[in-house]
């Protein structure tokens, strides 16, 4: 009944539909953007509050303080190690994925996406279940004196696999929408593979790669979960920037832990603003697929 | 081409630089996997320890510590964390190693004096200040209308010896009679409202979201946290019977074998059992085995009658009775609910 009323009138009263739709925009972006101020911001503001309660000094103390510098240390080697590693990866498995038409092509795009779908604490404890000394790999490691979990290598891999997917997940959907005529083009002109690869579909994608390589840089620093089961949280070692933050919290060390905490809201900020440049100046070449 | 070039370099570079990180560290190395409330006494005792060593030897000595809760604990060294000592909640988590991965001893608990515990604790109350609910004793807690804290005693070794302590005292009450104790300690759990995975968590609960009107702690604890959160919030009460708790220390056999360190290891315990290690204990709030070695932080330590675990047996008794599955305190949990 209603919407019989409704149909009739809606020819009769478009500018009232207009100013309702406009208030509804208003209320939606009003919500939006409290919901952000509310639940991203604030936290954020709150983290350097927080960290600066006390002064700048104490502050400045709290990240000299020598496990601090190696918390940072070791997540910035961290993420230099894990980043290139998964950009390798991640160009070749979505190069793979969008150029060529081979069985288990759906197999493979569903393993990519399983570091999103699974918990990070899981992947952690998978490694501990093949690297650990208990593990398949344990004795004949032990033997070999190699140590891979409660150490660098774990850690790395550990990050490795939850940081996989933001690359090849990026390129994908950008290399799909580009097809592969220009890649058929060289080729006819005589281009071998690798040149075709390093000329043509690597240029195209660089974009929507270094916006992959920003996220995963930044997930790769943030990282908690999985590599708290394979740090070992031996301190001035194996804690990360997250995990010493932990640490410090839980020994009653407010400052020193938002301290701690603001360098990672400072890397992300970092990462967040380099993503935005990119975006508004190559924003064009981002959304057409970067086709120059 | 260039482009993979650069990754791969920058790949390598990261990790020889690594590599030379830890490699640098060419002195002596010792790694303590511990429990959570231990971090302040081991950030101490080890500085001491290492200025100790270098005067008795000349060697530097660079002494790690982690912390966690103890059974996390035992279960990152059993999957091969390599600690060259551990000192833990309780020696059920020692046993542990020794039987899941034959790191060390099974009568690792005789290697050092005092059943290798060279300081204790004990269970007591902590209550909001004034003590508004009038709690005096642990008949106290099973009263309508209080709230417990403690955490949960198959995560948590120090919840364990809350469990136990609690037993213990009406065990004494009801003429030793496992039903009534049993009765006791299910209407007690009836009233925690939280069973956090570790003590740290439940002391967090209590004191900073402020949920419970007494929180079941270890004394170091309790302690540490009026220390930290402020004496003008929170106090102690000292129930009239409690239990032992004797978090014990161990040398990891094979890890010291490995790596040459078993003569920094042994010195490294033997000396908590040293005047200043009993003095750092006690300054930390553990009750050293020594009390007279303790000087001014003598005084802070009530007195009270305590039971020990041997009063259950011991360990494995204790485990498979209360907390395996099925066990006490599964059954209790379950009528709690």
């Amino acid at each position: 009944m209603t919407i019989f009323l409704s149909h009739g009138q809606t020819g009769g009263v478009n500018r009232e539909a207009q100013r309702d739709s406009r208030a509804v925009r208003w209320s939606v972006m009003a919500l939006s953007l409290g919901f952000l101020l509310l639940f991203i911001l604030l936290p954020l503001i709150a983290v350097f509050i927080e960290a600066l309660r006390r002064g700048i000094v104490p502050f400045l103390e709290a990240i000299a303080e020598p496990d601090a510098l190696s918390a940072i240390r070791l997540t910035l080697l961290v993420a230099a190690i894990s980043v290139p590693l998964n950009i390798v990866f991640g160009v070749v498995a979505s190069w793979a994925i969008a150029k060529f038409e081979f069985r288990g092509k759906a197999f493979l795009i569903t393993l990519i996406d399983l570091p999103f779908s699974v918990s990070p604490v899981i992947s952690g404890l998978v490694y501990v279940l093949l690297f650990g000394a208990q593990g398949y790999l344990g004795p004949w490691l032990r033997e070999n004196d190699i140590q891979i979990i409660f150490a660098l290598p774990g850690i790395v891999l550990a990050t490795v696999f939850v940081t996989f997917p933001f690359v090849a997940r990026e390129l994908i959907p950008l290399m799909q929408s580009q097809g592969t005529d220009e890649e058929e083009a060289a080729i006819m002109l005589g281009a071998n593979g690798w040149q075709t690869f390093w000329k043509v579909t690597l240029p195209n994608v660089k974009w929507g790669l270094l916006y992959g390589v920003l996220l995963c840089n930044a997930r790769a620093m943030g990282e908690f979960g999985a590599v708290s089961v394979v740090s070992g949280h031996i301190r001035g070692k194996t804690n990360t920037i997250p995990l010493h933050a932990e640490i410090l919290y839980n020994e009653y060390n407010f400052v020193a832990a938002f301290a701690v905490a603001s360098i990672l809201a400072l890397l992300a900020l970092v990462t967040l603003v380099a993503k935005s440049v990119l975006e508004w100046r190559f924003g064009h070449e981002l959304s057409t697929g970067g086709k120059h | 081409m260039r482009l993979t070039r650069h990754f791969f370099a920058a790949a390598l570079g990261a990790l020889v630089a690594s590599g030379s990180i830890y490699g640098a560290a060419a002195q002596q190395t010792l790694l303590n996997v511990s429990y959570d409330p231990t971090r302040e006494l081991y950030k101490e005792f080890n500085q001491v320890f290492a200025e100790h060593w270098k005067k008795e030897t000349g060697e530097t000595l660079a002494i790690s510590v982690s912390h966690g809760g103890s059974a996390k604990q035992a279960r990152a060294v059993i999957d091969g964390l390599e600690a060259d000592v551990v000192t833990l909640a309780l020696a059920y988590d020692i046993d542990a190693i020794a039987e899941h991965a034959s790191l060390l001893d099974k009568d690792w608990q005789k290697q050092f004096p005092h059943n290798s515990t060279p300081y204790t604790s004990t269970i007591v109350f902590l209550v909001r200040k004034g003590n508004p609910k009038n709690i005096k004793d642990w008949g106290d807690l099973v009263k309508p209308g209080i709230q417990v804290i403690t955490p949960n005693p198959k995560t948590s070794g120090g919840a364990r010896w809350n469990y136990l302590a609690a037993w213990g005292y009406a065990l004494k009450h009801n003429n030793k009679s496992d039903a009534a104790a049993k009765k006791f300690v299910t209407t007690l759990y009836k009233n925690v409202p939280v069973l956090d995975t570790g003590a740290r968590g439940s002391t967090t609960t209590f004191v900073q979201r402020n949920i419970g009107d007494v929180l079941l702690a270890w004394e170091n604890e309790a302690f540490l946290a009026i220390d930290e959160l402020g004496p003008d919030k929170l106090e102690i009460v000292v129930p009239s019977v409690s239990i032992l708790a004797e978090p014990p220390v161990a040398i990891i056999d094979k890890v010291v074998d490995k790596r040459g360190t078993r003569k920094q290891a042994e010195a490294y315990l033997n000396f908590l059992y040293s005047p200043e290690g009993q003095r750092l204990a006690a300054k930390h709030y553990y009750r050293p085995r020594q009390l007279e070695y303790a000087g001014e932080f003598g005084k802070r330590f009530a007195n009270l009658e305590l039971f020990t675990i041997q009063d259950f047996g011991d360990w494995q008794v204790a485990q498979k009775k209360h907390f395996s599955d099925g066990g006490e305190f599964d059954q209790i949990y379950k009528v709690g609910r």
